[in-house]
């Protein structure tokens, strides 16, 4: 408790995780709604809607990767270190922060581009569609999982703009190698290690058999991606010297 | 200014972390980009089994890739001739339909050609040697097509009394050519564009049109003879009648350069793993400005070099020259070594000559050194490595990946491509478009809405933009 407290005055007390979390929220509505109203025809409702998602996770990134790189780079850490020897735990408190301050944050981006989404869209969205709501609730927990992975990866490169390059690189660089890959098997096996582009399965809610990978499997990836990030993150705290 | 220089190249020089960014930028950009044909077959699973050779389309002498097929009936003349015909407009055709008069080298495909041809939906046109085009009047039945030692003309007339030269071309198209008239109709393709996929779907069509009162002026051989240059299709039927002069043709195929083909590749498409290198230079290049902020050598800096925007124009020219330098060699090393491996994998590359090439290598440099410049600026701005680095990224790949991986449909994304710094990757762009083939022009297909030098201008007006903030910005803010 005393260390969730500790990460969490550490959160409240500067502007910055504040800026970012609106910054993740704004972000993620401004290019929803953009997508939205040039959605094609035949387009899925709500991978449009949700599109910004992909933009406000970068926000995110940064949000996490500053809770460790910014003690890194400042040499907090080693005060961090002296009062919780835990180091481990450390690196779970500020998980668990990072866990709540995203769900929130992707809450209401979430819901705000629903909104627009229903405004802008031809068909409009509702909520209340199965589909829909999955799509929803799998956008929120897959930018949990982002800043879970990148704070997996700022455990282990520390720099703060090297992590943020080695995350959004990860992010952003295995879509635009899959596009280009012709082998049909390699082409599916890529989508499927994809963190983004299996991750955001979660969004399907057309021609789900056409997806590379089915939703909630692909949201799983990501989640192992996620997990992997913190287990090494948490080898390298424990065997480096901070 | 140059002992500044002096002293910036020393603070690079000697970071073991940044010179290792640099140099890993190399490698990086070379495997990313041989992931893509290493990971890349065909299923060439053709009805005669065919190998994946056959599939690949007929090549000019320069390497241009062509589609040669219609349906010819022809005469063999010798030396100089016309060849005058009235051609009934194409009715409900494709609007690239064309029917006219051509004179060809012989009927082997991808031989050389002169034409004078109505079209569907684009009036009548003059068209040589597969990728020129000289558009004609809107209307106008009667075509004429004269050779004259190697001049080609085509003309066009409403009422065969007064002529509208078309074009004229120089072809050597040897003593003895085939002569006649042509009908082609080239596929008819559907797009459907959905978040994530592209599908196309494709049909032949044909057309067909009446050629009357067709002249001869030369020494002509006496039958008309009927070929289907290109094979006959398995699809659809075509074929020609005579009667009484009157030739009614049904053709089908085109006579274009392959703008698109599933197994081509162009120059570019070995340089995919440039944003790999791009994103470690990128963090390099951030790194260079907001360590020396976060770590409180920037007053040192100040105090040794009072004149900040001497020491912010030192930190550009110094990291701009290394990501030049790091993007040359990465270009000059993924074009070779990717294309090689995409030749072994059986695909066939759509011709650059070395001036393409080595345009786009330098074009790459100057890529890789514009955007470390925009990082030093925007990091001086912002201070802030995490932020920094994410701007950057956000702003010159995202938009990429947006636009290109086709997530976003072509209105969205020629946009992006426009007003983003991911224009500047149009100065990799070595696929010509072609006005008068019908195909995809998006930025997804590799086409960027600006040209080569306007893309990579609108990179470096953000530069300078940022460039000139930044200065401001450091001479009014505390260190």
């Amino acid at each position: 408790m005393t260390l969730l407290h500790a990460e969490w005055t550490k959160v409240r007390t500067v502007p910055g995780p504040a800026w970012l979390l609106f910054g993740a929220v704004a972000l993620t509505v401004l290019l929803s709604a953009l997508a939205s109203g040039a959605m094609p025809e035949g387009g899925d409702p709500a991978k449009s809607a949700f599109l910004g998602i992909t933009l406000g996770q970068a926000a995110v990134a940064i949000l996490a990767v500053g809770m460790v790189s910014g003690e890194y780079g400042t040499g907090m850490i080693r005060t961090t270190f002296t009062a919780m020897p835990r180091r481990v735990n450390v690196l779970a408190a500020k998980g668990l922060v990072v866990t709540a301050l995203t769900l929130a944050a992707g809450a209401v981006a979430v819901l705000a581009s629903a909104a627009t989404g229903d405004a802008l869209l031809p068909n409009g969205l509702s909520l209340s569609e199965g589909p829909i709501q999955r799509a929803a609730t799998g956008s929120v927990l897959y930018l949990t999982l982002i800043a879970l992975l990148s704070i997996g990866v700022a455990a282990l490169v520390r720099d703060a703009a090297a992590a943020i390059g080695v995350v959004l690189g990860l992010l952003y660089l295995t879509p635009i190698v899959t596009s280009l890959v012709s082998d049909p098997v390699w082409h599916d096996r890529l989508q499927k290690l994809s963190p983004m582009t299996a991750g955001l399965a979660i969004q399907a809610t057309m021609n789900l058999d056409q997806q590379p990978i089915s939703p909630w499997k692909g949201l799983g990836v990501l989640a192992l991606w996620a997990a992997g990030a913190l287990l090494a993150g948490a080898a390298t705290l424990r065997l480096r010297d901070a | 200014m140059k002992h500044l220089i002096h002293a910036e190249w020393t603070k690079f020089r000697t970071v073991r972390g940044w010179v290792i960014g640099m140099v890993v930028a190399i490698p990086l950009t070379v495997l990313i980009g041989l992931l893509g044909p290493a990971g890349s077959s065909f299923e060439c699973a053709g009805p005669n089994g065919q190998k994946c050779a056959a599939q690949t389309p007929p090549t000019l002498p320069d390497g241009t890739p062509v589609f040669d097929n219609f349906y010819f009936v022809h005469r063999t003349l010798s030396g100089d001739g016309t060849i005058t015909a009235r051609v009934a407009p194409l009715k409900d055709a494709e609007p690239w339909a064309k029917a006219g008069v051509i004179v060809k080298q012989s009927t082997k495909v991808g031989s050389a050609y002169a034409a004078v041809m109505t079209t569907g939906g684009h009036g009548v046109r003059m068209q040589y040697n597969y990728t020129e085009d000289i558009a004609g009047p809107a209307k106008g039945q009667w075509l004429r097509l004269s050779r004259k030692g190697n001049t080609l003309t085509g003309a066009v007339s409403a009422d065969r009394r007064h002529w509208t030269t078309v074009g004229t071309t120089q072809l050597d198209l040897g003593s003895t050519v085939e002569a006649g008239m042509f009908v082609s109709s080239p596929q008819h393709v559907e797009r459907t564009q959905s978040f994530g996929s592209i599908s196309e779907d494709g049909s032949p069509t044909t057309a067909t049109t009446t050629f009357d009162e067709v002249t001869t002026d030369g020494e002509w051989r006496k039958d008309w003879h009927s070929t289907e240059v290109g094979g006959p299709s398995e699809m659809v039927e075509t074929g020609f009648t005579e009667q009484d002069g009157r030739f009614t043709i049904t053709g089908h195929g085109d006579i274009t350069p392959v703008v698109q083909a599933g197994l081509g590749r162009s120059v570019e498409n070995a340089l995919v793993g440039v944003f790999a290198g791009l994103i470690a230079v990128l963090v390099v290049a951030t790194l260079f400005v907001t360590s020396e902020h976060r770590r409180g050598l920037i007053r040192t800096s100040f105090a040794a070099n009072p004149r900040r925007g001497q020491l912010l124009a030192a930190k550009a020219i110094v990291i701009g020259g290394v990501s030049f330098v790091v993007g040359v060699v990465s270009a000059a090393l993924s074009i070779p070594l990717v294309t090689d491996l995409e030749v072994a994998k059986g695909f066939f590359l759509f011709p650059s000559s070395a001036w393409t090439e080595i345009r786009v290598v330098v074009g790459t440099g100057l890529l890789f050194a514009v955007a470390a410049v925009l990082a030093v600026a925007v990091g001086s701005l912002l201070r802030r490595g995490a932020g920094t680095v994410t701007a950057m990224i956000v702003g010159i790949v995202l938009p990429y990946l947006l636009a290109v991986a086709s997530v976003l449909p072509a209105g969205p994304a020629e946009f992006l491509t426009t007003v983003t710094p991911a224009a500047g990757f149009a100065i990799q762009q070595t696929v010509r478009e072609y006005p008068q083939v019908s195909a995809s022009y998006t930025p997804g297909d590799g086409f960027f809405p600006l040209s080569q030098a306007g893309g990579f201008a609108v990179l470096c007006a953000y530069a300078v933009l940022a460039a000139v903030l930044a200065t401001f910005a450091l001479r009014r803010r505390d260190a």
